[in-house]
């Protein structure tokens, strides 16, 4: 079998531009893991699950015709899956801080409800309140929540990494790239262990095109999770994405997909 | 004891990294010759830049995957510095290229610019029209981009030929102005949801590689080394040592490797490697020259 067809259960509108579908499925998930997501006669993307125990769930953000099909998949609905793919998120030390950028939190909260840690923060980031979402999700799954908007519409005004300390053994990271560069060059700096679930333009999701891959690595077999020692040997990391023409540009640049 | 040569370029082993599989990023070649490949071919590469088709564009069966990228590749324009990134280490890097009939020679040109080490001519693309196989179909149009082609530059040029005709040694007598033969490319194919119940590939067709197609890439091999001295690079489902040396055993000089990158991972090229020197070993063969072509029936 190709795809598991797989049938809506409910779906809910996160904020203005951002849903969930939760679908059951015996497929076994690890927190970080994602699936390819076929709509027939539409398109076929990569998704992180946003939810992984009982119901299954993405949780993503419409930017093009793929997903606003897919956020228009109602009750009853079948759409196809196929994976789970790639590596997801590994339990390191006591003491762990989660922080997110944008639609990061999707693949992030399952690991943060489900994670053994002593002790959990949580520094969730977006440009303003109305792209907040999970957070009433997640409230009490951690020890600490501090909450950034570029705008100062909700909490803090700032950036997520703003408010990074370095107390903990551990940083889980999930967001634009830019961000996880920043966070790994502290975390080198400070001698942080640092996983960070990685995002580039994908077509097979099986390792064989050569489209997600940052400087040999492949986002979809051996990441989307990667730990430090992997992603400081990606100097393109925040710096350099590829087209999926396969060509090389700087990120920020305006021929930029993101 | 592995070390082979293919018309004045000298590979470490003959395990050869196939165009189309991990060869669009320099880095990606890289990794597959650090862990193992004699050798890598690129993605193919056209005069401008390509996005190729949308997804899905890779569909994993019960016997192999099927697939239709369509060419996507950054142009030949935007491809200097990954095949500069491969040659900072000395890798045997051979340039893929494809386009109209009337590309190809400046292609293997640019191709030589950039410093390839030879040109592998992709005449065999089974799912983008007007380019690959449907030139690679035509013996006429074969044989003139070859000699084309040949004229244009001076390192070696190798010829993709496509398994979807009737008579492959017609075909593959039409390109023996070619330094090299490389046999054999995907075969066309569809792929079926039957939930869905439509074609899987957004391109409807698609080009089949994996375990599936060997026999058909060892028959391909077969069919011409018997009728033919040229040197043949033999590629289609190769995943272990053995299908490596059934390969050799029935003519091929090299060998290439691409989908058993999704099936065995990367170590895959070491595993292939060590595989043949063991076997080579035990059948008391000292070089790929001893056993080469030796099944084939005369």
């Amino acid at each position: 079998m190709i795809y598991e067809r797989v049938y809506v259960k409910e779906s809910v509108r996160e904020n203005r531009d951002v849903y969930t579908l939760l679908f059951e499925s015996g497929i076994r998930v690890i927190p970080g893991q994602f699936a390819m997501v076929w709509i027939p006669g539409a398109d076929e993307f990569p998704m992180s699950f946003s939810y992984t125990s009982g119901l299954k769930g993405f949780t993503f953000k419409v930017v093009g015709k793929g997903t606003e099909t897919f956020s228009k998949l109602r009750e009853g609905d079948s759409f196809f899956i196929r994976g789970p793919y790639g590596k997801g998120y590994m339990e390191y030390g006591q003491r762990a801080t989660f922080i997110s950028g944008g639609t990061g939190i999707s693949s992030l909260a399952p690991f943060i409800e489900i994670s053994k840690f002593s002790s959990k923060r949580l520094i969730m980031g977006a440009r303003s309140k109305e792209n907040l979402y999970f957070i009433e999700r997640l409230r009490d799954k951690v020890d600490e929540l501090i909450v950034f908007t570029e705008d100062g519409s909700y909490g803090r005004k700032g950036l997520a990494t703003d408010g990074l300390r370095y107390d903990h053994d551990v940083i889980y990271a999930c967001g634009p790239e830019r961000m996880i560069r920043k966070i790994l060059d502290i975390s080198v700096e400070k001698d942080i262990q640092i996983f960070a679930s990685l995002e580039r333009m994908m077509k097979c999701g099986i390792g064989i095109c050569d489209s997600c891959t940052i400087n040999g690595y492949r986002v979809c077999v051996d990441g989307p999770v990667f730990s430090r020692a992997d992603l400081i040997n990606m100097p393109d990391l925040g710096r350099y994405t590829r087209l999926p023409s396969g060509r090389r540009v700087r990120i920020g640049d305006s021929r930029e997909m993101q | 004891m592995l070390q082979v040569e293919i018309s004045g370029i000298r590979f470490k082993n003959p395990v050869l990294l196939a165009s189309g599989i991990m060869d669009e990023q320099g880095d990606s070649m890289l990794r597959a010759a650090r862990e193992g490949a004699g050798g890598v071919v690129t993605k193919s590469i056209g005069l401008t830049e390509r996005e190729g088709y949308q997804n899905p564009t890779v569909a994993v069966l019960s016997t192999g995957i099927i697939n239709a990228i369509g060419l996507a590749n950054p142009g030949i324009e935007n491809f200097e510095d990954e095949v500069r990134r491969v040659k900072e280490e000395k890798i045997p890097v051979i340039g893929s290229i494809f386009g109209k009939k009337e590309d190809y020679a400046f292609l293997a040109r640019r191709m030589e610019n950039i410093g390839v080490d030879g040109v592998e001519l992709n005449l065999s693309c089974p799912h983008v029209k007007g380019f690959g196989s449907e030139i690679g179909q035509d013996p006429d149009a074969v044989e003139d981009i070859v000699k084309e082609v040949k004229r244009s530059v001076s390192i070696p040029v190798f010829a993709k030929l496509t398994p979807n005709i009737t008579d492959m040694l017609e075909i593959a007598k039409a390109a023996s102005g070619a330094d090299a033969l490389v046999l054999i490319n995907t075969v066309r194919g569809i792929a079926i949801d039957i939930f869905a119940k439509r074609p899987v590939l957004s391109n409807i067709y698609g080009g089949y590689s994996g375990p599936g197609i060997k026999p058909i890439g060892v028959r391909a091999v077969y069919d011409v080394r018997r009728e033919m001295d040229i040197p043949i690079i033999g590629v289609g489902g190769i995943t272990g040592w053995e299908d490596a040396v059934e390969y050799i055993l029935a003519g091929a000089n090299a060998v290439q490797v691409g989908s058993a990158i999704y099936y065995r991972g990367f170590s895959v090229f070491r595993e292939i490697v060590d595989g043949l020197e063991t076997y080579m070993k035990k059948e008391g063969f000292e070089s790929i020259d001893d056993f080469r072509g030796m099944a084939v029936m005369r």
